[in-house]
């Protein structure tokens, strides 16, 4: 692997920022540390970067220590949050700062920048000073100053947080284009996770210091470790419950919060009658109106996995609507209907009894 | 106010300036701040001995000036002493400011309450320490040729002319943005190269504002300069001060109006310079 963390720990004064954390980066990698504010991931990038010493544990890159390397001698290169172009140097010059400072030839160096200019699409704006520039140009600016290092790694401090909407959505694709195209791997810190899912190919949830789960987007979303991705990754309906049934093609869950027990596809890996939560997404649930037959459970347990409720509020979005349900006992269940086809009414109204039910696939069950 | 498609005889809720009883009264603070100044210039060209009463427009003032060894050389004297501290006094302000900003270490806080105490301290009594100090405790040796004859005024100079460029290198550096640095050390500087690539044109206008401000302050001082002097170590404003015990003569007027005119054109320069340069900066 290109990059790994040893029992990693930092503390500043008493405060604990990074916890113990153990990571490999494979090379090529678009790898992203998520989480929220305050847990630890922009301390993880800073000591990967060499501009904070970790209080603990090593950090290899390629297979070298990097302790007491400082951050000028290390293969890494950055892009800041504030993108920290200097405001002295034209576009081109901020570009060559980094080679100029390597004492690359002129014309060598006059070329890479031109390339790297070129792979940003800054090419036509090399003399500009950066006060002539948008926002998003001067990110280019730091994403070409930092590329034409031809750094082992490129490091991303919340790359698109100063952009706008529509900005951040086409840059998202160009970082990705842009990584493919070098190839060089790519280590970003975000706390969007709509970012992390859209960019990386492996992500890490950090909270509170520690790594939560390292796993591929699909899998952080689909098969989170605990409710912490869970509830962080997109949104979730989580139930209290025990599990009932354990077996190894079925479970079954029984929960205070549904008049229906919860019937999953498969075996949970944990002792059976334990407690557990029980998660399902909005997308997973379909919902049918309450004059509509009820629906049918699975096979295996007919009575399982459909439940009732009244609709509260509704938010169309275009594409998906969101409603806020309550059950009979006064559970809050989250749904996300598709529009499928145009109507003139496309929300259902609030006070609709609806049949709520899902596939045995849809739940998953979490044990801590 | 076109912006609004207002009439300019319209007067808006603000615009003050228009209304006679502001304008009276704003004439009148002019009218007392620049009189005295005005008729300093104005009896330079005095073509009388006595200065009380206007003879008639001559320039012969300022070629009698221009021909006064002893004053010529007293201007050279206080240009000399004028460069020398403030250069001095901005590789110390500079240091100081950036050591403040920048590290902790122990005895700060008293530095930092220290290194202002030239500013708020009387003059007189800086000059009175000064005196002392060179008299008695490190006395400047004496008889030395031109110009380390002047060093013990060069030292006073710098000891009040430092703490202002450190307060004006600091507030500059208040909007450093650290990531800048980093960047630089990211990109492959050393510590010292990042600060010198990067820091440094930052701070860059507070440098110079804060060395003209060293410059005029120190061209201008007289008290502390004063104590400090010895008979051929005379400065331009002492020898005006002891041009004005013989005779006010429309010779000092000219003296003093050369004075001023540099200082003003000095300021108006490191205004000029701090504004546009800060202007450049902004935005990013």
């Amino acid at each position: 692997m290109l990059i790994r963390f040893e029992n990693v720990t930092k503390r500043f004064g008493s405060f604990i920022a990074v916890d113990n954390v153990s990571l490999d980066i494979e090379m090529g990698e678009f790898f992203s540390l998520l989480g929220p504010s305050g847990c630890g991931k922009t301390t993880l990038l800073r000591m990967l970067a060499g501009l904070e010493v970790p209080s603990e544990g090593r950090i290899l890159i390629d297979g070298v220590d990097m302790a007491g390397v400082p951050p000028n001698r290390r293969p890494v290169n950055m892009v800041f949050q504030s993108y920290a172009v200097f405001p002295h140097m034209s576009v081109a010059e901020n570009v060559a700062y980094g080679l100029k400072i390597e004492r690359v030839a002129k014309p060598e160096r006059d070329a890479r920048v031109a390339e790297a200019l070129d792979l940003v699409k800054l090419g036509e704006f090399a003399h500009r000073r950066p006060d002539q520039l948008s926002g998003g140009q001067r990110q280019r600016v730091a994403l070409a100053r930092a590329l034409v290092k031809r750094p082992k790694v490129l490091l991303l401090d919340e790359p698109l947080s100063a952009l706008d909407a529509k900005l951040r959505d086409a840059m998202r694709g160009e970082l990705a284009a842009i990584q493919r195209e070098v190839g060089v791997t790519f280590v970003m810190v975000t706390h969007d996770q709509d970012e992390a899912l859209a960019m990386a190919s492996r992500c890490a949830l950090m909270n509170r210091g520690t790594l939560q789960q390292v796993a591929s987007p699909g899998d952080l979303y689909e098969y989170p470790a605990n409710r912490f991705v869970a509830d962080f990754i997109g949104t979730i309906n989580l139930f209290e419950g025990t599990l009932t049934t354990d077996e190894a093609d079925h479970a079954a869950v029984t929960t205070p919060a549904l008049d229906t027990p919860v019937h999953v596809g498969h075996g949970v890996t944990g002792a059976p009658a334990a407690q557990v939560w029980v998660g399902i997404r909005p997308e997973k649930i379909t919902m049918t109106p309450a004059t509509h037959p009820r629906p049918a459970g699975p096979a295996a347990m007919p009575q399982a996995n459909v439940t009732h409720g009244t609709i509260m509020t509704s938010a169309y979005l275009g594409a998906v609507t969101l409603y806020d349900i309550h059950t009979q006992s006064g559970t809050l269940i989250k749904v996300t209907a598709p529009n499928g086809v145009r109507t003139a009414s496309p929300a259902l109204p609030a006070g609709t009894h609806v049949w709520l039910h899902w596939e045995p696939d849809a739940p998953v069950v979490l044990l801590g | 106010m076109a912006l609004f498609g207002r009439k300019s005889s319209e007067k808006g809720p603000l615009d003050y300036a228009g209304r006679w009883s502001l304008r009276l009264w704003v004439a009148g603070v002019m009218l007392f701040l620049y009189l005295p100044l005005a008729s300093l210039v104005l009896f330079s060209f005095n073509n009388s001995k006595r200065t009380i009463r206007w003879e008639g427009f001559t320039t012969d003032w300022y070629g009698k000036m221009a021909n006064d060894d002893a004053l010529i050389s007293a201007f050279a004297n206080s240009l000399t002493i004028a460069a020398i501290s403030t250069v001095v006094s901005v590789v110390l302000g500079a240091m100081s400011a950036i050591a403040l900003w920048r590290f902790r270490f122990p005895g700060k806080g008293l530095f930092d309450g220290v290194i202002t105490l030239p500013i708020v301290v009387p003059e007189i009594c800086m000059g009175v320490a000064m005196l002392v100090f060179f008299g008695t405790i490190a006395p400047w040796p004496r008889d030395l040729v031109w110009p380390l004859d002047l060093g013990a005024i060069t030292i006073a100079h710098v000891t009040f002319s430092f703490p202002f460029v450190t307060v004006v290198v600091r507030a500059r550096l208040a909007s450093f943005n650290r990531e800048m640095e980093e960047a630089a050390r990211d990109l492959g500087a050393s510590e010292l190269r990042a600060m010198w690539d990067v820091l440094l044109p930052h701070v860059r206008p507070a440098l110079i504002s804060g060395a003209l401000l060293a410059f005029t302050l120190s061209l201008d001082d007289f008290v502390i300069t004063f104590f400090t002097a010895g008979p051929n170590t005379v400065t331009f404003p002492v020898k005006i001060y002891s041009m004005v015990r013989f005779s006010v003569t429309p010779e000092v007027n000219a003296a003093s109006t050369v004075l001023m005119a540099i200082t003003i054109a000095l300021t108006l320069i490191g205004m000029k310079l701090q504004g546009t340069d800060i202007a450049k900066s902004e935005g990013v």
